[in-house]
């Protein structure tokens, strides 16, 4: 059970710019790791390379014991992932965008509507399956999105700033219920400049100019100051 | 190989379900031909003599000669809409959400191709029918004869569209790569005029329009209409059709492709 996702010696340039400089890190199944970095980090650019949307000649990426560049059908299908844009299509329904979703993962279409209804009780969105997603709050947005990326039982979840652009309400609500997902064993990965979204508990990684600048515990990490600060006097600049 | 049946079955679904949702984006593609078609042969027919040239056996009306032209423009225009969309699709995210799909991505982005093409087909047919009930009629066996033509030729131009988007960051440069692929595709070829036309003119504008591939795919679609096979713009066609579809999975290849410079 320590398979979670693996990173090691990652590097990636946009022609001669460096953009991720080795980069290595792990996260344990069961696991919260908060990837802290201020704009402009590499944060994006690493999600795109985890999603492999991206590929780098130089690193390895394991999901869930799969490399990504040998086993990229393994490894993805391991893989959820909530994006920074909106990936919903607003005029369909909800059910039809994880049906849609459903059948992008291979998931055999006699389990689909069962398993669209547990992702929907989980995020407590069944009232909502039958409604557009264009007339959805931009929190109901994300429920759905993080609704469907759990439909195929994924062992790493990966979200890149999925609070961006929510209420306080919406942003609280995300951020306790994935962090109430490690409990099921799931390995999360949560990409955010912004420090009150991580706990104590949570692992921590620092990516600043595309270099891994601190990795621990974020309780012990920050010692007796507040994340924000120690986060500010680390990076040198405002989250 | 049933996951691969769903996820196609899944894709092409979506297309239609776009194509549902978008029913003033099907009347817009179809009032482009019918105008040229009703308003633009009406003027321009006094202008060019057309003298009796394969497939056709008698003299026909200039309306008669620019249909094929025309269902292969419905063709164009919705292969370059489709990627269009795809550019879109890109900005809105929703293309990560395909290409993150543990499926070959060769396969995601074939189905959507095909998708996209059954759906300008449907475009093309509907058109046929407007130009029937304007009095256009082509041989009944014809209908059915052009759709193998259709398809392959729906797929050549969706695949440029493809390769177009792998190589466009922002919705704003596609426009500009519209004006400059569809009108000079558009333009220099058969569609309008016949090529000897072309050629009398400028020797050297004939030859371009020769090396057209929609040239190919407006001839392919001409002679299928009469039921007959133009092997020479049938393999035309077929070529550029797998070598744009390599370049444009090539494009979206995320190791090799274009895609490196903007996620």
């Amino acid at each position: 059970m320590t398979h979670g996702l693996t990173v090691e010696n990652l590097s990636f340039r946009y022609g001669a710019k460096t953009v991720l400089d080795d980069v290595s890190f792990t996260v344990q199944n069961g696991r919260f790791c908060a990837l802290l970095g201020p704009n402009g980090a590499g944060k994006s650019t690493l999600i795109a390379l985890l999603t492999r949307l991206l590929v780098s000649s130089q690193g390895t990426i394991s999901v869930a014991g799969h490399d990504l560049r040998r086993e990229p059908r393994k490894a993805l299908g391991k893989l959820g992932i909530v994006f920074q844009q909106s990936t919903l299509d607003l005029s369909l329904s909800v059910r039809q965008n994880l049906a849609y979703f459903a059948a992008l993962q291979g998931i055999p279409k006699t389990e689909v509507p069962g398993r669209i209804d547990v992702a929907l009780d989980r995020l407590d969105m069944r009232k909502r399956a039958d409604e557009k997603a264009r007339v959805l709050n931009g929190g109901h947005r994300r429920r759905t999105e993080l609704a469907r990326a759990l439909l195929h039982d994924p062992q790493v979840l990966l979200l890149d700033e999925p609070t961006v652009g929510l209420d306080a309400a919406a942003r609280q609500g995300i951020t306790e219920h994935v962090h109430d997902l490690i409990t099921t064993g799931l390995c999360v990965l949560w990409a955010t400049h912004l420090t009150d979204e991580v706990r104590d508990e949570d692992d921590l990684l620092v990516l600043d100019q595309g270099r891994i600048l601190h990795r621990g515990l974020a309780g012990q990490s920050r010692g007796d100051h507040t994340l924000q600060d120690w986060f500010l006097s680390l990076t040198g600049t405002s989250a | 190989m049933t996951a691969f049946l769903r996820v196609t079955q899944a894709i092409i679904g979506r297309e239609f379900l776009r194509f549902v949702h978008q029913r003033e984006r099907f009347i817009a593609a179809l009032v482009r031909p019918v105008v040229w078609l009703l308003i633009f042969a009406a003027g321009f027919r006094a202008a060019l003599g057309l003298s009796i040239i394969p497939p056709y056996q008698t003299n026909i009306t200039y309306e008669t000669y620019i249909v094929p032209g025309l269902c292969a423009m419905v063709l164009l225009f919705n292969g370059m809409q489709s990627s269009l969309s795809l550019v879109y699709d890109r900005e809105m995210g929703s293309m990560r959400l395909l290409l993150t799909s543990p499926f070959p991505r060769w396969w995601l982005l074939i189905c959507r191709l095909i998708g996209a093409t059954l759906i300008s087909i449907l475009q093309v047919y509907t058109f046929l029918a407007i130009a029937a009930a304007a009095g256009i009629v082509l041989p009944a066996w014809g209908y059915v004869a052009v759709l193998p033509s259709l398809f392959l030729s729906g797929l050549m131009l969706g695949a440029i569209g493809l390769l177009l988007s792998s190589l466009i960051k922002q919705l704003e440069n596609f426009a500009g790569v519209m004006n400059f692929v569809i009108f000079p595709m558009f333009f220099l070829s058969s569609a309008l005029y016949p090529l000897w036309h072309m050629t009398e003119s400028s020797p050297l504008l004939g030859y371009i329009c020769g090396l057209n591939p929609f040239t190919h795919a407006v001839e392919l679609i001409r002679f299928s209409l009469y039921l007959q096979v133009n092997w020479g713009a049938l393999l035309w066609v077929a070529g550029s059709t797998v070598v744009f579809c390599a370049l444009a999975l090539w494009g979206y290849d995320p190791a090799r492709g274009l895609m490196k410079r903007k996620t």
